[in-house]
């Protein structure tokens, strides 16, 4: 097995095209080193991206947050000014692993691992961010809800890799929430996930809104209609019981070991409530 | 505490305090051995091939592919091993580390290889070619005894089971005394009800792991973690074939065993990889493996009809217990069975209890095995009763709970215990009467354990600047090294740092029982006072000797020898630390030792307290308080009893609420990783509370009784009485897990 660690993109994208066999990306390693020691993946080459120049900045661009893809939780977690314009999203990474993991674990990693239950994903798509994508063919930027495509499977191409991700700049009066369900109170996996964003005008009505669905569904999913019942409100009782309604009706998930379709369509309902609730509150909402 | 009575103990200098423990240092810095770190020259790395199927027959094995793998030094497949015809009990042992004709679980030993790094070796194992001839398979307890359900095995019924029972049926026990059907007649109201348990794992910490050495002349080393490596020995030569004082067996540190390294599992697979390749072979499980292929236990389904009248008397228990106990004989239903009525005084009382086989892993022993199951559907029905009349839960448990001369419902009578005391003690602690929120419920249970002896052998010895070094044979899990320290030091009147324990090897001593049945304490501790009373007794002499007066004019006080009497003569104390200086004047080292396999240890009984909040949105339960109330008999140090007490309830709270072997309809197991098999994490769990009640064992020379096992037998019942409360519908079915509760919230409506 080689283990290659570029310093540019350029250098990486070149690597990933010389590789003939199983090739992974490294990031901060918590899916990939685990599958590896328990036999499950054997790559024949690892590309670490984490010496790659900007992978482990956050910077302000247009107003907004671009988080480099080898940027941890927990240095998301201690940048204030990203705390205050997105608590959400950076709650919902600070959830993946334990203390130890938040060291490494990153939002890009996690997006690119595919899974329907990843934490960060659906806060991630309640955010509107954008991935940034380097290959062969050079740089594309994709919403971060088209990179996934299924548990395991994503949009990119062969030989192209996250090298960022865009939040954009947050109104006035905004707010965003991540809820989690978990048997436990931390080091678990979701069993449902809800992400909420909305933005408020000086009346307190809503005038932008995403709410996004984790672990219902193989990709992780947008809800336009729990969407169109909060904007054009105050976000009152009834209302964030359409949303719950919502939600369990967009979500479609299976029976598994970690909780059946009716507790996982019935509990969508509760943490869209309840995460609509934190937004609004973060948002200034009464 | 008023309700203790220590009238006849000795004053306590050393025991009842809480010094650091000898192995502390070692283990909060890295440097303590577990059975991973041992390594020897030109070592190879075991792995071994397991069945992805639930039941298949084995049609054929091809390992030359595997053999010729550069690297690879040995396979070995269930054809190494000699056929064991004349013990079925060792015999099922290997079918279990080394499948014979048949897999009979997801993850049973099929193959195993030895290869010169880990790479090979798991290269080597995807070279195997096993042909499998796919079995029908079946998990579940119940459907396990269903007519036209896939058989294990034939023939293995006992003369217990009645004709025309499922071949997976193995036996039948049946305890109690008076008639039920005649009790239930007088009773106000009966409660019948099915409880069903799933499986869990005794989820210690620390895989299973051995280095196994075999030589050219028979001689063996195996240096392993486990809870007894007399056990290992024994069982390892009987299988192997050689004599057992050609095989010494070294135990590391132990990462936790709870009853699950009470087997063997790696360790004849070992030393015959080792045996093969002439090379010294390491084995090292991963999780997964440990999940799929070591003991969890049982899972079951037990019915239960109890009859109340309405001022709260028991008129009549009856339970029907069925235990799954995997692939082989022997799940813990007969203790169960044993254990289920056990706190109570009940003139009529029967219990039933069925042995059941299925494509499950061969169950090990888990802390009070068998029991806490038991515990949770008698426990449960009580609690219902209680609240059907509105009875105090406590005061219902003390007017039927058993006392001194109660005829136990396993048969014998009880000398003094502590269940009233416990009792008694909970109905006056403020948690008890502490206010309750919204949504919020609080249960209680009670729980009964046996404790045991078993084969004990103890040296001690003094060395000549007079500091005391005991040797003794059992793996030290709950802080045993720093108790038998105490037990000594107090018996010898030297202080604690005086004395270092050592677990030594199988070459060492003679046969020690498992550290099991909550036995270290009592039984190696009883053990430890008699050879330093021995030693005692021999530095007395050696005093005589010096002094010219007889042996019986000397005795032993505070740490010295000294005249008996005025009569004896007049001689200034002599210290054991001078005494042991010239011990080689006056006849040699000087050294006690003990054997036993005392009778004597003293039951154990324990209460339990919950507070549990339910929220009705996702079913998910909280627990927010919990306190235990256990007899120690004598606790020797009191934080390790606590530590005991603490670990049986959280490893109960999450048997309870998450912890479950899930099967899919293909019979693998779907959770094989600490991710999915949910135990709790310590945000999940409040401070557990911890009350010691001290009522002596008459059976130890100190009062000890065993405090390991009893702590995890009463949080099922516990916790599902508090979530019962909380969530105003009765839980009968385990774990209370969110997606089940939340579907009895939404179905009481």
């Amino acid at each position: 097995m080689h283990y290659l660690s570029p310093t540019t993109v350029d250098d990486a994208v070149a690597m990933l095209a010389a590789q003939t066999g199983d090739c992974r990306i490294l990031a901060g390693g918590t899916d990939l080193l685990v599958r590896m020691k328990s036999g499950f993946a054997e790559p024949d080459a690892i590309v670490d991206i984490k010496r790659i120049e900007g992978m482990r900045d956050i910077l302000h661009e247009d107003g907004g947050f671009r988080i480099g893809a080898g940027v941890s939780g927990a240095e998301m977690s201690e940048n204030a000014d990203l705390v205050a314009a997105w608590p959400g999203v950076v709650e919902a990474a600070g959830l993946i692993g334990s203390t130890q993991i938040q060291g490494r674990a990153t939002m890009a990693g996690n997006l690119c691992n595919a899974s329907p239950a990843a934490d960060s994903v659906p806060a991630m798509v309640a955010a509107n961010a954008v991935a940034r994508i380097a290959g062969p063919n050079g740089q594309r930027d994709l919403p971060v809800a088209e990179v996934p495509t299924g548990p395991g499977k994503t949009s990119l191409a062969p030989g192209e890799f996250v090298t960022s991700i865009f939040l954009p700049a947050r109104p006035d009066r905004s707010g965003d929430a991540y809820l989690r369900f978990i048997p436990r109170t931390e080091m678990d996996i979701a069993v449902v996930g809800c992400g909420v964003s909305v933005t408020l005008d000086e009346n307190g009505t809503c005038t932008d809104a995403r709410v996004a669905l984790g672990a219902v569904a193989p990709t992780v999913i947008l809800v336009p209609e729990a969407a169109e019942a909060l904007i054009g409100t105050t976000l009152d009782d009834a209302v964030l019981e359409a949303v719950a309604k919502a939600c369990s009706a967009a979500a479609t998930p299976i029976s598994d070991k970690r909780g059946t379709v009716e507790f996982r369509t019935h509990v969508a309902g509760v943490l869209a409530r309840r995460a609509t609730k934190i937004a609004k509150t973060r948002a200034g909402g009464k | 505490m008023a309700l203790d009575s220590k009238s006849d103990l000795p004053q306590f200098k050393v025991v009842g305090t809480r010094p650091a423990r000898p192995d502390g240092i070692d283990k909060v810095t890295g440097r303590a051995r577990f059975g991973a770190d041992m390594s020897a020259p030109g070592m190879l790395t075991g792995l071994i091939l397991r069945s992805p199927h639930a039941h298949a027959r084995i049609v054929s094995i091809d390992t030359s592919k595997a053999e010729a793998l550069a690297g690879v030094h040995a396979v070995v497949t269930r054809k190494d091993f000699r056929e064991i015809t004349d013990d079925d009990f060792t015999a099922d042992i290997l079918d279990n580390c080394m499948a014979g004709a048949k897999a009979l679980y997801d993850g049973h030993a099929i193959a195993a290889v030895a290869a010169s790094s880990t790479k090979i070796a798991r290269e080597a194992l995807k070279l195997i070619d096993v042909t499998y001839e796919k079995l029908d398979h079946v998990t579940d307890v119940d459907e396990a005894i269903e007519d036209g359900a896939p058989v294990l095995h034939e023939g293995r019924s006992d003369e217990t089971v009645p004709a025309g029972m499922s071949p997976n049926v193995l036996s039948r026990y049946e305890f109690g005394h008076g008639d039920p059907e005649e009790g239930l007649k007088n009773a106000d109201h009966v409660v019948e009800r099915t409880y069903k348990t799933e499986a869990t794992h005794q989820g210690y910490i620390e895989p299973h792991a051995c280095l196994a050495q075999m030589g050219p002349d028979g001689q063996g080393d195996l240096w392993v973690c486990t809870q007894g490596h007399y056990m290992v020995r024994n069982t390892c030569a009987a299988i192997l074939g050689i004599e057992q004082g050609q095989l010494r067996v070294t135990a590391s540190e132990i990462g936790g065993g709870f009853g699950g390294k009470t087997t063997l599992f790696l360790e004849p697979v070992a030393l015959m990889l080792a045996k093969k390749s002439g090379r010294p072979v390491k084995m090292v499980m991963t999780r997964s493996e440990v999940l799929r292929a070591t003991g969890p236990t049982a899972s079951t389904s037990i019915d239960v009809k109890i009859g109340m009248t309405k001022d709260g008397k028991i008129t009549a228990g009856f339970a029907e217990m069925r235990y799954q106990g995997g692939a082989y004989p022997g799940s813990p239903v007969e203790f169960g069975a044993m254990s289920a009525f056990a706190p109570y005084d009940l003139e009529h009382v029967k219990t039933i209890g069925w042995d059941i086989v299925t494509n499950r892993p061969k169950a090990a022993a888990y802390r009070a095995p068998g029991a806490p199951m038991a515990a949770f559907a008698v426990e449960s029905a009580i609690d219902e009763l209680a609240r059907h009349f509105g009875l105090d839960p406590l005061e219902v448990r003390l007017k039927n709970a058993a006392r001194e001369g109660t005829k136990a419902s396993y048969g014998p009578t009880y000398p003094a215990i502590g269940l009233e005391a416990t009792l008694r003690t909970a109905k006056d602690h403020p948690h008890w009467s502490a206010p309750l929120g919204e949504n919020q419920g609080r249960g209680v249970a009670c729980g009964f354990w046996f404790n045991f002896g078993g084969d004990t052998c103890v040296t001690l010895n003094i060395t000549p600047d007079g500091t005391v070094t005991v040797s003794e044979g059992n793996p030290d899990i709950g802080g045993s090294r720093a108790s038998m320290s105490m037990m000594a030091a107090e018996e010898l009147g030297i202080p604690y740092e005086k004395v270092r324990t050592i677990v030594a090897d199988t070459g060492s001593l003679g046969q020690n029982e498992v550290t099991d049945g909550s036995r270290v304490t009592f039984a190696v501790g009883l053990a430890t006072i008699e050879a330093a009373r021995a030693a005692k007794r021999e530095m007395c002499k050696r005093a005589a000797m010096i002094w010219g007066i007889d042996e019986e004019a000397v005795e032993w006080v505070d740490g010295a020898a000294q005249p008996a009497g005025p009569n004896a003569g007049k001689f200034p104390p002599m210290t054991l630390a001078e005494i042991a200086e010239t011990a080689s004047n006056t006849g040699g080292p000087i050294a006690g030792h003990h054997e036993a396999n005392p009778e004597g240890a003293g039951v154990s009984f324990a209460t339990h307290m919950c507070d549990v909040e339910v929220d009705p949105d996702t079913g998910a339960a909280k627990i927010l308080r919990y306190t235990v109330f256990q007899d120690a008999g004598k606790a020797i140090h009191p934080a390790y009893v606590e530590g005991q007490f603490q670990g049986g309830a959280a490893q109960g709270i999450g048997w309870a609420l998450n912890e479950e072997y899930i099967y899919g309809d293909d019979g693998i197991l779907q959770n094989a990783g600490f991710l999915d098999y949910r135990v709790p994490v310590a945000s999940d769990l409040p401070m557990i509370d911890a009350v010691i009640l001290e009522i002596p064992n008459p059976g130890h020379p100190y009062g000890v009784r065993g405090v390991g096992e009893t702590s995890i037998v009463p949080p099922l019942a516990a916790v599902a009485n508090a979530v019962s409360a909380a969530a105003g519908v009765r839980m009968t079915d385990l774990p209370m897990s969110p997606p089940k509760l939340l579907a009895a919230l939404h179905a009481k409506g």
